[in-house]
């Protein structure tokens, strides 16, 4: 990264940019896990900064007003939810051996399609990946050789589908390895929970290569340390 | 499922992460877990910035609502869920302090007499936090001024990079290198008072 882009990054982990200079950091917060990277850890130095402000305590009602606020939000998200599928769907439906697993994606998606804060853009980017692979004209299923699901290829991108995986327990995390060789690379985390995971796997997914899932402790390793829960054939 | 009484207590002993795990699937005792914890620093640094009790609550709903909404899109790789959320509030805060033309940035110092324990948090909560607030400060203390000023005004005054360099009379492009340099010196200063903690922990400052 040159100092312009660790400039941006800075400004932007402080929340000072202009609107122009903060779309220009999230274009390139996009393409680069170096920046990403780099925001992650301003990001930690500036919530130290958080912690060292000295203020009166929150006033009493505020935490029951904010689970209000949520469960009202709960029931204007769902038929938002609902009025968008309909307009995906068709848009998606060229891939027919696929479709169900679509709609699933976007319900399980649809929550995060359907806020219109900042923070979707990433849901979204995230869920057009995901919807991108699923629907993709050249998607194939791969089986798993061990675990409940399938997992989706389509020429390098990969989405694994999985039913009823149990949520990790406290402290843990499913992560997701590609295994191309010798050496399983990160592939990203995800909590389980749903009764199906619709999780995009990081990276790139070549020929041969075969996708893996381990309980991990929060946060994530950087080498497995428990035999695979899920392993896909050779794709 | 209904296992609002069971999942509140199990919930104690889950991290943060896991708790935002659970809210992305709609649990909203999980939620309220989540504000115990990380509520009080996020309402410290949205009052900071606004100044004003009710536009703080305003910060805070909003950033909980934030949470709420895309918690699905947390990914644990990329930050830590205590410091996600405060970011999501700050990142409210700012919006309303720039909406309402609010403006009050006086030295962080300033507000250290309004220092109130919170009634509801644990005593074990308090000692922590004055601890890290201790850190945090002589970290702060140790930058060049010019840096610090740059870094203090963005985060706890909200200005954006252009006002501030309008407010300071130096160039943009000035204010922007005070910024990196000031936050990554920061960064150092902060790991090093970390392994410094691990070695010989301070009780006293």
């Amino acid at each position: 990264m040159d100092t312009e882009a660790h400039e941006l990054i800075a400004g932007y982990a402080l929340d000072a940019l202009e609107p122009a200079d903060r779309a220009r950091a999230k274009e390139l917060l996009e393409r680069s896990e170096e920046a990403r990277e780099e925001l992650r850890s301003l990001t930690e130095t500036t919530a130290a900064m958080a912690t060292a402000v000295s203020g009166p305590a929150p006033p009493p009602g505020l935490r029951d007003r904010i689970l209000e606020s949520a469960r009202e939000d709960r029931q204007t998200v769902v038929p938002l939810e609902s009025r968008r599928r309909p307009r995906l769907v068709p848009l998606l439906g060229a891939a027919a051996a696929v479709a169900a697993v679509v709609a699933v994606a976007l319900g399980v998606w649809g929550l995060s399609v359907s806020s219109d804060l900042d923070d979707s853009r990433a849901a979204l980017t995230q869920a057009r990946a995901a919807a991108a692979v699923l629907a993709s004209p050249d998607a194939r299923q791969v089986a798993l050789q061990q675990g409940d699901g399938s997992l989706v290829v389509s020429g390098s991108d990969a989405v694994l589908v999985l039913n009823q995986m149990e949520a990790a327990p406290a402290g843990k995390t499913y992560e997701v390895w590609v295994l191309d060789g010798e050496t399983p690379v990160r592939a990203g985390l995800f909590p389980g929970g749903g009764s199906r995971d619709v999780v995009p796997v990081d990276g790139t997914v070549g020929p041969g290569a075969q996708v893996l899932v381990t309980l991990e402790r929060a946060g994530g390793v950087d080498a497995p340390t428990a035999s695979p829960i899920v392993a896909s054939n050779p794709v | 499922m209904r296992q609002d009484s069971l999942a509140l207590r199990r919930q104690r002993h889950l991290s943060d992460e896991a708790l935002v795990a659970l809210v992305a699937r709609g649990d909203e005792a999980a939620l309220g877990e989540l504000y115990d914890r990380v509520g009080r620093v996020a309402y410290g640094i949205a009052f900071r910035i606004l100044r004003d009790e009710r536009l703080a609550e305003d910060a805070l709903q909003e950033g909980f609502l934030a949470v709420w909404r895309s918690a699905a899109t947390f990914r644990a790789e990329r930050a830590k869920a205590s410091t996600w959320v405060v970011t999501l509030v700050h990142r409210r805060a700012v919006d309303i302090v720039r909406r309402e033309e609010r403006r009050r940035a006086e030295p962080l110092e300033a507000t250290t007499a309004q220092d109130a324990p919170d009634p509801a948090g644990s005593a074990e909560d308090e000692a922590w936090l004055g601890f890290e607030r201790e850190r945090v400060l002589g970290a702060l203390a140790a930058l060049a001024d010019a840096q610090r000023e740059a870094i203090e005004l963005a985060y706890y005054g909200g200005y954006s990079q252009s006002e501030l360099a309008e407010m300071l009379g130096v160039p943009l492009g000035t204010i922007k290198s005070r910024m990196f340099a000031g936050l990554a010196r920061l960064r150092e200063l902060l790991d090093e008072s970390d392994t410094e903690r691990t070695w010989t922990p301070r009780l006293t400052s």
